[in-house]
């Protein structure tokens, strides 16, 4: 703060993505008026090399100290300026940006009043940057673990990768058994691999994978610190089994007394249960759970004379009075791979999903093919009366996807392709049924997807153009009402069953996981990733990742690819060994604080303590940061009585010149 | 206000959830006002009450603080007591004869470049009916 502040200040064209609005030469020549400002310059591409290399030469040469930049969001380009004046020798924090972009030229549409705002923006810039301090980021260590929650095929790819490279990796898993979704799935599009195939040998390995501890049946209770040092706090529900002694042989769910009576969360409710029970017959780990809302002895007290489940447990694993066990550990790095929800069937009552069971969503007929569902594989439905194997079947896509009505404007990415595999499934099992898929437009995007659709038509699958308003029952039947909008004719189409495409959508309690790790939404609900082309697996808390369909609708090589990407992320503070923390954080005036301790009970982090000081012979209590807990949100400063507690470069005085800069221009 | 009677407007906007939702009304090229001058800052928590008094002190007609929504805080609970100080704030500035119009807080999400627009022209059409503001203008300060 000795150096007299001699400014640079660098007006970026962004192409013409600023130019074409801003006029970028009379905001430079009027940069060049302000005050301390002994450089302005414009560029086509600030952030571009040569556009760098213009601040750095400026820095050596004219020995500019602090430098504005007026180009794009410093939510962008900062930490690239930072670097980029550190290289010239420069303190990095020696920066302020001017938003000239996404708050100005891309919001407003005259050239007058979006030049006058750059205008006003670069004073406040340069107001804030002559003032601005020489900071330095500390490192402190990480722990060299990682935490992923949810054990679906993002969840399960992430922990492989990040225990392969050597780190322990917590996987926790909310059911009894991870594999998610995928693990519900029959085949795959578009090779038909089948699901479990491929699938198990992962379930397999991360259960056996000695850097990984699997926490199924568990839930993330509480989460704090930061990156690089996270405390995690985990609820081991009871399974009221014991873990160590279940053998997995199913005794006790054959001999429940409410067995085959539950219905089964894994078929869709198709397939019924025990109140002890595994979810599927592949489950990883193989180990029973009881259900304590079904189960007549933990939920009624009585079971009979004695609950017969202990009774022919050889193993005598039954234990009525297990209790959940939280589990604590520390971790540097967070996977978030909570998976999707189908989407609900119910929400279009026009389709009849709730009134006829002969209406069934695309889950359903995962396991009703599935060679392990309900029907072990038989397309067998009812049609209110009787049983039957449906001759006529009519798909319907879209279901709750490109959709305002259910508030789902986007494409669930994954309805086209299954339907169709769907349909290539049914032509196998049932030759002469008549197929049709009523469609919106067919997407086929991936690799081998067209190929796929293309393969499925050729199988006397009819691709019909039309969103069908109506399904509603003539007889035994259903007529699936709609309009064919390549012919323009109305039809009423006569089937035995409708099988509708839903698409995919956020997890209704993602809102737990949103508010333990402070992540926000997009605005199709799904996680927001920190950047959607350049930071896809990123979030706004620094070491939380996101993978799989928590983060967006995707398919299963997608969503490995993004669990990998995630694990990757992940393993680069474990693999330093260290993280940077920000050099932001709040800083105590010790010679004028009051000792109030407002700022105490205030700060979130618990990151500021009273302490001791000796002030001319007397002892008094000041607060203290400290530095690797402050996160610099500076709410203590807002409460400061005496303004004593100041965040680093959001202190008052870097922050009234701002104020002051953008009333003086009015 | 200016010459041409447009109020000028001071916002102090927290950087993880309404600069953010108003980078995002840029990206999206959703066009709006340019009254409005954004002032970042990490939390609404970091606003100082005085901030919007010393705003209008210097030349502001209409001060926003916008952050993250209730329950949504970066900093788990900085917005609370942003909502809390400002909302004090607020009534003492009507206690004192400032017109309310000419302060606004909102809850702007990373994703909701749309709201920012119209949390944008509520602000400046309230500024606009409020006037200029004179009523305790201080002497421009040589920043």
């Amino acid at each position: 703060m000795t150096d007299k502040p001699k400014v640079g200040v660098y007006i970026c064209h962004c192409g013409i993505n600023i130019s074409s609005t801003v006029d970028v030469e009379a905001v430079e020549e009027f940069a060049l008026k302000l005050p301390s400002v002994k450089v302005a310059r414009t560029y086509s591409y600030m952030c571009s090399d040569p556009g760098q290399a213009l601040i750095k030469e400026d820095i050596k040469e004219q020995g500019l100290n602090r430098i504005v930049v007026a180009s794009c969001s410093p939510r962008m380009h900062e930490p690239t300026f930072r670097k980029a004046i550190q290289e010239a020798g420069l303190n990095p924090y020696f920066l302020e940006m001017a938003n000239i972009r996404e708050q100005c030229s891309w919001v407003h549409e005259e050239t007058e009043e979006a030049t006058a705002k750059a205008k006003k923006l670069i004073t406040a810039s340069v107001a804030k940057v002559r003032l601005l301090e020489a900071l330095e980021a500390k490192e402190v260590d990480a722990e060299p673990a990682a935490l992923v929650i949810g054990a679906g095929i993002a969840g399960i790819q992430a922990a492989l990768d990040i225990a392969d490279a050597g780190f322990k990796t917590y996987l926790v898993e909310k059911t009894p058994s991870v594999g998610g979704r995928m693990a519900q799935l029959d085949k795959t599009f578009p090779t038909l691999d089948c699901s479990a195939c491929i699938l198990t040998p992962k379930m397999v390995d991360c259960a056996s994978h000695p850097n990984i501890e699997l926490l199924s049946y568990s839930e993330v209770e509480e989460i704090g610190g930061y990156i690089g040092n996270f405390d995690v706090k985990v609820r081991k529900k009871a399974r009221y089994v014991d873990f160590d002694k279940c053998t997995g042989c199913g005794e006790c769910a054959a001999e429940c007394r409410v067995a085959n009576r539950i219905p089964n969360e894994f078929d869709q409710g198709m397939g019924k249960r025990s109140a002890i029970y595994l979810p599927f017959p592949q489950a990883v780990p193989a180990k029973y759970t009881i259900d304590p809302e079904n189960c007549l002895y933990l939920s009624k007290g009585k079971c009979g004379k004695s609950p017969k489940c202990q009774d022919v447990c050889g193993a005598e694993a039954i234990n009525f009075e297990q209790e959940d066990e939280i589990v604590e550990f520390k971790v540097g790095a967070i996977i978030v791979a909570t998976g999707f929800d189908p989407f609900d069937a119910s929400r279009k009552p026009e389709y009849g999903y709730d009134d006829y069971p002969n209406v069934i969503t695309g889950m359903e007929m995962e396991r009703l093919v599935s060679a392990s569902g309900p029907t072990g594989g038989k397309v067998m439905i009812s049609n209110g009366e009787e049983e039957i194997e449906p001759k006529e079947i009519a798909f319907i896509k879209c279901v709750g996807s490109r959709d305002e009505s259910v508030g789902n404007e986007y494409c669930s990415r994954v309805c086209c392709m299954y339907t169709a595999k769907q349909a290539h499934l049914i032509r196998d099992k049932l030759p002469d049924a008549n197929i049709r898929i009523y469609y919106m437009d067919v997407r086929a995007f991936g690799k081998g997807y067209e190929e796929f659709y293309d393969r499925v038509r050729r199988e006397n699958v009819r691709y019909i153009r039309g969103n069908p308003s109506e399904i509603f029952k003539r007889g035994n039947k259903l007529v699936v009402k709609a309009e064919n909008t390549l012919t323009s004719t109305p039809v009423e189409d006569e089937v035995d069953m409708v099988v509708l495409g839903v698409g995919l959508e956020p997890r209704a309690e993602m809102r737990k996981v949103m508010d333990l790790l402070r992540l926000s939404q997009s605005p199709d609900k799904f996680f927001l990733e920190a950047h959607p082309k350049l930071r896809p697996v990123d979030t706004a808390t620094d070491g939380v990742f996101l993978a799989g369909c928590c983060q967006g609708p995707k398919d299963i090589p997608d969503t490995v690819a993004q669990a990998k990407g995630a694990a990757s992320s992940a393993l680069i503070p474990l693999a330093r060994g260290k993280v940077t923390i920000d050099a932001q954080v709040a800083e105590v005036n010790e010679a004028t604080c009051r000792g109030c301790g407002f700022c105490v009970e205030i700060c979130p982090y618990t990151a500021i303590e009273m302490t001791t000081v000796n002030r001319f012979g007397h002892e008094v209590e000041v607060a203290r940061v400290n530095e690797a807990l402050c996160k610099g949100c500076g709410s203590c400063s807002a409460a400061c009585l005496s303004d004593s507690i100041q965040p680093k470069s959001f202190r008052d005085r870097q922050i009234l010149p701002q104020i002051a800069a953008l009333g003086v221009l009015k | 206000m200016s010459a041409n009677n447009e109020p000028n407007i001071v916002a102090f906007l927290c950087n993880w959830c309404s600069y953010a939702g108003a980078d995002l009304a840029g990206t999206s090229r959703v066009h709006y006002p340019s009254n409005v001058q954004v002032i970042r800052v990490m939390c609404t928590g970091r606003v100082n009450p005085l901030y919007v008094m010393n705003a209008l002190q210097q030349g502001a007609d209409g001060v926003l603080v916008s952050g993250c929504h209730p329950g949504d805080c970066h900093y788990m609970e900085g917005n609370y007591y942003a909502r809390r100080r400002l909302g004090m704030l607020k009534d003492l500035m009507e206690f004192v004869g400032v017109d309310p119009r000419r302060f606004h807080m909102s809850w702007v999400s990373a994703s909701e470049g749309h709201k920012w627009k119209e949390v944008v022209e509520k602000t400046v059409e309230d500024a606009r009916e409020a006037g200029s503001f004179e009523g305790f203008r201080r002497r421009q300060i040589d920043w």
